[in-house]
């Protein structure tokens, strides 16, 4: 018997992928970084250069502002959302597979959507003509049907809107790896179901509902189009200046000056993730 | 607490999330060119409405062919990734994967400036095929981490078997690989279809002006005011997806495809 090769692939194989990714993701990111200490040309463009300029704005109050409007939308939002997921998972993970599949689908449908349908969406049930204001009018809560978009209010609900599902389908591997037989001895020891929740199963998954937090978080962040469609220009956030100087200011070192630090805040963010993952994950 | 109160409050967050494009559901039958809630003259005009003007029409191609497109090429590109790391350890492996889930795990305004600059210095800009490859490299992420679950849950005593009875390597792809991650490698597919369909940023930075898919064109339209029309297209969209998932669902273990360990075996 001659003898089999140990592997299923052959090491080549692997050329084709990296080829692709590396031409087309680590090339783009390598230009941008380029990008963003080149110098600005009024003319819209840029020279290349070698120069500081667009991360020295990051010094501006201007940014200062920027940053602490994003950072507190996304917190606040991701927040809320773990908070609300968290328990949701836990029920979720004790019902039947038929029962799971169908959740399933609906949070994975609800996440697909364009934030541009999730906008219009939510914009239209926070109008004047189509909204809960003529809930609340009709209940004699309040004295005319009133518009609560744009607001801050309709821009976190908006972001717990796309966080929710995230949340969910981040936290459902871990919640649904737990012993159940953990929680049965719980309960067999006379804790109540409250106890055991708070005691046993939210101690078990700390890890996993800190990385959890962390990736709403950041995949709040990323938000482009709710603050927009939601809130008011102050509430823009770091992607809607990013987009905002590369077309519109026509600034692109500007712009990837901010992606560049986006990336770094980002990405440091995910390793702590994944780090507060790994610790106590049920296993 | 009892089942009860477990059920009632998985049901009520789930009929939160529903509770708009219920509204948006109803809003579309408008008879006339407002959005009213509830509606008034209830009629379907607006989907004729929808499929009779060109300026709906195009981004609908559009978004179609890119989505088909890029996921398609994002399933060709992670495939032999995923094989490749299998049953691979080492650093290149590792940095391999990781360079497969960086794009979707960034905020995506992130690759779309980095794309957006790319195909300007390339001369790309604006073409469809910018938007495609764009889209593709971004949504690798999907059928990279549905077909590393697939053969993370290949029975190694059947690539055994067939490798004792003298299969070579294509063989044992062809005859027991295949078949057996043909289910993960469609939902792959499907995944990324549908994100690519529903994604804004990168289309809008890499080729928005001149390939306008339907998000951009939902987005646009938004500035001129709101019309049922754009109801219709909301709700159009909201079952396609469900309509893909479901399917996966279905014919799927979807519960293990997102990770459960617990079901179905």
């Amino acid at each position: 018997m001659s003898l089999a090769p140990e592997t299923t692939a052959p090491r080549w194989i692997a050329l084709w992928p990296a080829g692709m990714l590396g031409l087309f993701f680590l090339v783009p990111f390598g230009i941008m970084l380029a990008v963003s200490v080149a110098h600005r040309d009024m003319g819209g463009f840029y020279t290349w250069a070698f120069e500081w300029n667009s991360y020295a704005r990051f010094l501006s109050a201007f940014f200062g502002k920027v940053m602490a409007v994003s950072l507190g939308v996304s917190l606040t939002a991701g927040a809320i959302c773990v908070a609300l997921a968290f328990p949701f998972t836990v029920f979720l993970s004790g019902m039947g597979a038929k029962a799971q599949t169908r959740v399933l689908v609906t949070l994975l449908s609800v996440l697909a959507l364009s934030e541009v349908i999730i906008g219009f969406a939510l914009s239209t049930i926070l109008s004047q003509t189509a909204g809960i204001g003529n809930i609340f009018y009709w209940l004699g809560l309040i004295d005319a049907p009133q518009a609560f978009a744009p607001s801050l209010f309709a821009l976190i609900l908006g972001l717990c809107y796309i966080g929710f599902p995230f949340a969910v389908l981040v936290l459902y591997p871990p919640v649904s790896r737990l012993d159940p037989e953990i929680v049965e001895a719980a309960r067999v020891m006379g804790a109540s179901g409250p106890r055991a929740f708070f005691g046993v199963i939210v101690p078990n998954l700390r890890g996993a509902i800190v990385g959890a937090f962390i990736l709403v978080f950041v995949f709040t962040l990323g938000s482009y189009l709710l603050p927009q469609l939601l809130g008011r220009s102050e509430h823009w956030t770091l992607s809607v200046h990013i987009t905002d100087q590369a077309i519109y200011q026509s600034n692109l070192p500007f712009a990837a000056a901010m992606s560049v630090f986006l990336m770094l805040v980002a990405l440091s963010l995910v390793g702590l993730a994944s780090l507060a993952g790994r610790d106590r994950g049920a296993k | 607490m009892t089942r009860v109160l477990k059920t009632t409050y998985v049901v009520v967050i789930l009929l939160m999330l529903l509770a708009p494009l219920a509204v948006v559901a109803a809003v579309s039958l408008n008879g006339a060119q407002s959005l009213r809630f509830p509606p008034r003259d209830l009629s379907l005009r607006w989907y004729g409405e929808l499929f009779q003007q060109s300026e709906w029409l195009v981004p609908l191609a559009h978004s179609l062919i890119i989505a088909a497109c890029a996921a398609a090429l994002a399933v060709v590109i992670a495939l032999p990734l995923a094989l490749y790391a299998w049953e691979r350890r080492g650093l290149m492996a590792r940095l391999l994967t990781g360079l497969g889930l960086a794009p979707f795990t960034l905020p995506p305004v992130i690759s779309a400036l980095g794309f957006m600059i790319f195909w300007m210095t390339l001369g790309g800009y604006g073409q469809i095929y910018a938007t495609i490859l764009s889209h593709a490299i971004f949504l690798v992420t999907l059928p990279l981490v549905t077909i590393s679950l697939g053969l993370g849950g290949l029975d190694r005593a059947l690539i055994e078997a067939a490798r004792v009875m003298g299969a070579n390597r294509w063989t044992v792809f062809r005859t027991v690989i295949a078949p057996l991650l043909l289910p993960y490698v469609i939902s792959g597919y499907a995944f990324a279809f549908v994100l690519s369909l529903n994604e804004y940023i990168i289309a809008y930075m890499v080729a928005g002006f001149t390939v306008e898919t339907l998000p951009i064109k939902i987005f646009n339209a938004l500035r001129y005011g709101y019309t049922p029309i754009l109801a219709v297209v909301s709700v159009i969209f909201a079952a396609l997806s469900a309509l893909i998932f479901g399917l996966i669902g279905k014919f799927g273990n979807l519960p293990a495809l997102l990770g459960a360990e617990r079901i179905g075996k």
